[in-house]
């Protein structure tokens, strides 16, 4: 047995990952992060302190064992640390990557006290590579139970949320609206920086638990969520159909065809393949010169897709300043590096046209931070008599999205005031045996949440189908009392399904 | 949902065919002015194209469409009776209210006769009075007038040449109606934008509520992308989970008309690649590359 670790002892330096030059990097689609080594990862498994406290596991929305895989790796049992992370999350690749480990796990790292934090998401990842690279998926023994479980949406609300419930037994349909599943992991969230053999692989994992995935099924309008319960028999169905509807400003010039929001820019490069045109048929909208309004994770992979696309410069406009700024700092670190140029507290006032339809420029005007708002981030506020143009020719709008309105057409489910789904603490809808998370319920946010909602609602399906929930641990029982019977509370065994007509 | 099979096709012209695909489920759930989105092959595109007919029983949707661009006529030559389409999703957008009208004007204009007949159909079965005007730009081109006069209680066939019907553009059917009858309660027009907005000033002095099914160009069509937004009232509407159908004289036809121009370039590379490839495969002996012209603007 080695030393015991203290922070003294342990690499002071936190483990650099190779990345592709930035120059190099910025012409092609090819991942930035190259990913660590093996001796990385051992060499960086060593700065794990082991604490007794584990806060990292109580940072992370899906409450991965931390420590424990990352001991693995140090004990160079790859596929223990594997079998470890996917006890509790099925994408450990996908999550490596884009989550925001300084907001969750790494944020509260305790070597981050003193040190930069271990670097979990790059353990990680490094896991999730080699188990696709090894081929490893880890099948559980499934009793199928006869219990049918419907998913709207494959993105990581979906997925994770079907995971769950094939794992208990559950025959699980995910409906896909496009025509390939993986929802923003596909659409969303370009190849440099998570390629597609990776969801691919993802996939597939999951369709070894026996989850049929179908596409090119708009739920809502080819059937709705009542006739999934009514009709198509399933007892239990999960909505994550993830935010929509992006937000254009409102501003003159903003319908001219040099305009386009995040969303669009993206689904054409990544899931319609548009940036090999004429290859694949969807055209993308060229810009030599382009602005994106926004400075969130989206923002920053529509900046960094147009330089990839040949654009001679692009342009970052954000109403608030850099601390201010949403994206994850990796993010904001790498766009600063390929050459995008920041134009912190900016604000876009009118798109300017060329004559044509198209855009010639932008009209914009400095702010300053006023009094701090409802987020509790200081309120821009519009330097008077600040106003300039930036040369443009593409304006790309990635300043957030408003709920997608095809469930609230289609059903009965309560919305609230900003037409998201409601949902209760249990992610239960106001349907019976409804379930809904992910961006849908809390609007925008990132793919650990959802995949940390997916998992949240499965446990409370699990419940609501009567199933006893392998993870609950049972020294809850013993407390339980009267009316639980193994753990399983008596009541949940003859839940009647009441809808109100109406 | 995969494997969407081509089950009958009709070709009404050199430009105008109708495929009907097999799917059950859609069929049921596929209401009057409701689209879907077509993929033909893996490396294609999405396009919008909607539903001219859906047949229950037989488990099938209709689908009119004209060869103007590299994926219509692509579609043109491969989509033959027992192939599949890679995509089809759908039904898409609001499905169009079929309300207590008395008297009903449908009007489709070119590509737009196919999805205005099951809204005849739809009236018609509601108890309304349906005056059908249709309008093609020849004789050659015309298709379901049988239908039409089955169908409708009054029935103005438009020809711009004057070979069929009466001569002149669709606005002239739209005004003959409105002489005869001036107690239309709706109009209903579905055709190119330029129609459309036609129709729309034709009925603006009479002030007879006028719907129009919008066609923008749409990536995903649920409303995730705002590819399709569209201009109605001096609001931005996205025509994909707000429409298609918008009160004809609230929109900004000219804007539409802008936006569909987005690609045009796009279009005219991908087209002029492909009737090359076409040639060097002798799969077509002659296909002039055309060069993109207001009408191929009328995606209907």
């Amino acid at each position: 047995m080695a030393k015991k670790r203290t922070i003294r002892t342990i690499p002071q330096q936190r483990t650099p990952m190779r990345e592709q030059d930035a120059r190099e990097r910025a012409t092609n689609f090819a991942e930035v992060a190259c990913g660590y080594g093996l001796e990385d990862a051992m060499r960086e498994s060593e700065r794990c302190l082991l604490c007794p406290d584990q806060p990292c596991i109580r940072g992370c929305p899906v409450n991965i064992d931390i420590p424990g895989f990352i001991q693995k790796i140090g004990e160079k049992n790859f596929r223990g640390a594997y079998d470890i992370i996917t006890a509790t999350n099925l994408l450990p690749a996908v999550c490596g990557r884009v989550c925001p480990q300084e907001n969750q796990c790494e944020g509260v790292c305790t070597v981050g006290d003193s040190l930069e934090p271990v670097a979990i998401g790059r353990l990680e990842r490094f896991i999730g590579d080699k188990a696709i690279a090894e081929g490893w998926t880890n099948i559980p023994y499934m009793e199928p139970n006869g219990f049918k479980v419907g998913i709207v949406g494959s993105g990581p609300a979906g997925m994770a949320c079907a995971a769950d419930m094939a794992k208990a037994g559950c025959d699980v349909t995910v409906y896909e609206a496009f025509h390939q599943p993986g929802g923003v992991l596909r659409y969303g969230i370009p190849d440099f920086r998570l390629p597609n053999d990776v969801i691919d692989a993802e996939i597939r994992n999951l369709a070894k638990l026996g989850i049929k995935f179908e596409c090119n099924t708009l739920v809502g309008r080819l059937f709705t969520i009542e006739q999934m319960i009514d009709d198509l028999g399933f007892d239990a169905v999960f909505i994550g159909t993830g935010a929509g509807y992006p937000t254009m400003m409102g501003i003159p010039g903003d319908s001219l065809n040099g305009v386009l929001s995040a969303n669009e820019l993206l689904t054409r490069c990544n899931l319609m393949r548009a940036k090999e045109f004429p290859n694949f048929d969807t055209p993308l909208p060229l810009g030599s010169h382009v602005t994106v309004v926004g400075a969130g994770n989206t923002a920053m992979d529509a900046m960094r897709v147009c330089l990839r696309l040949g654009a001679k410069d692009v342009h970052c406009v954000y109403r608030r300043s850099k601390t201010e700024c949403p994206a994850r700092a990796e993010e904001v670190h790498h766009a600063e590096e390929e050459g995008v140029e920041f134009h912190w507290l900016t604000n876009p006032v009118e798109i300017l046209d060329d004559g044509k339809g198209g855009v010639r420029g932008m009209r914009c005007i400095r702010m300053e931070l006023g009094e701090p708002d409802d987020s509790g981030r200081r309120r821009p506020v519009p330097v008077p008599g600040s106003e300039h143009e930036i040369e443009t020719d593409l304006v790309v709008f990635a300043i957030g999205t408003n709920a997608n309105p095809i469930m609230g057409q289609t059903s009965k489910l309560k919305l609230n005031k900003w037409g998201y789904i409601e949902a209760d603490a249990d992610l239960a809808t106001s349907i019976a045996g409804v379930y809904a998370g992910g961006d849908i319920v809390t609007g925008a946010a990132t793919v650990i949440e959802a995949m940390g909602a997916g998992r949240r609602a499965a446990r409370n399906m699990k419940a609501y189908l009567g199933l006893r929930d392998a993870d609950a641990p049972y020294a809850a029982e013993s407390k339980g009392g009267a009316g639980k019977l193994f753990g399983i509370d008596a009541r949940e065994r003859n839940f009647v399904r009441v809808r109100v007509p109406a | 949902m995969s494997n969407f099979e081509i089950v009958a096709r009709e070709d009404f012209s050199d430009v105008t065919y109708l495929l009907e695909i097999k799917h059950p489920l859609m069929a049921r759930a596929a209401r009057a002015g409701q689209f879907v989105i077509v993929m033909s092959h893996e490396e294609g595109e999405r396009i919008p194209l909607t539903i001219a007919d859906y047949d229950r029983a037989k488990g099938t949707i209709t689908l009119v469409i004209q060869a103007v661009g590299k994926t219509t006529r692509e579609m043109q030559q491969t989509c033959k009776v027992g192939t599949s389409l890679y995509g089809v999703v759908g039904p898409m957008g609001i499905p169009s209210p079929i309300g207590n009208a008395k008297k009903v004007m449908c009007v489709g204009g070119g590509l737009g006769v196919a999805p205005i007949f099951p809204q005849a159909r739809a009236f018609k079965q509601a108890g309304a009075y349906v005056i059908g005007v249709i309008g093609f730009r020849t004789k050659d081109l015309i298709f379901w007038e049988d239908k039409f006069r089955a169908t409708c209680d009054e029935f103005i066939l438009c020809t711009d040449d004057g070979s069929a019907g009466i001569m002149g553009r669709i606005t002239e059917g739209v005004k003959r109606a409105i002489e005869k009858h001036d107690d239309i309660d709706e109009c209903v027009a579905i055709g190119p934008p330029v129609m459309m907005q036609g129709v729309a000033e034709a009925t603006r002095p009479h002030k007879i509520k006028t719907i129009v099914s919008l066609n923008p160009l749409m990536v995903d069509g649920t409303g995730m992308c705002g590819g399709c937004r569209v201009k109605v009232g001096g609001q931005v509407k996205f025509a994909c989970v707000d429409g298609p159908d918008f009160d004809a004289h609230q929109v900004d036809f000219d804007d539409l008309m802008t936006r569909l121009r987005r690609f045009v370039p796009e279009e005219k590379e991908a087209m002029e690649r492909w009737s090359e490839n076409c040639r060097i495969r002798g799969q077509v002996d002659k296909i002039a590359p055309p060069a993109p012209k207001e009408s191929d603007l009328e995606r209907y």
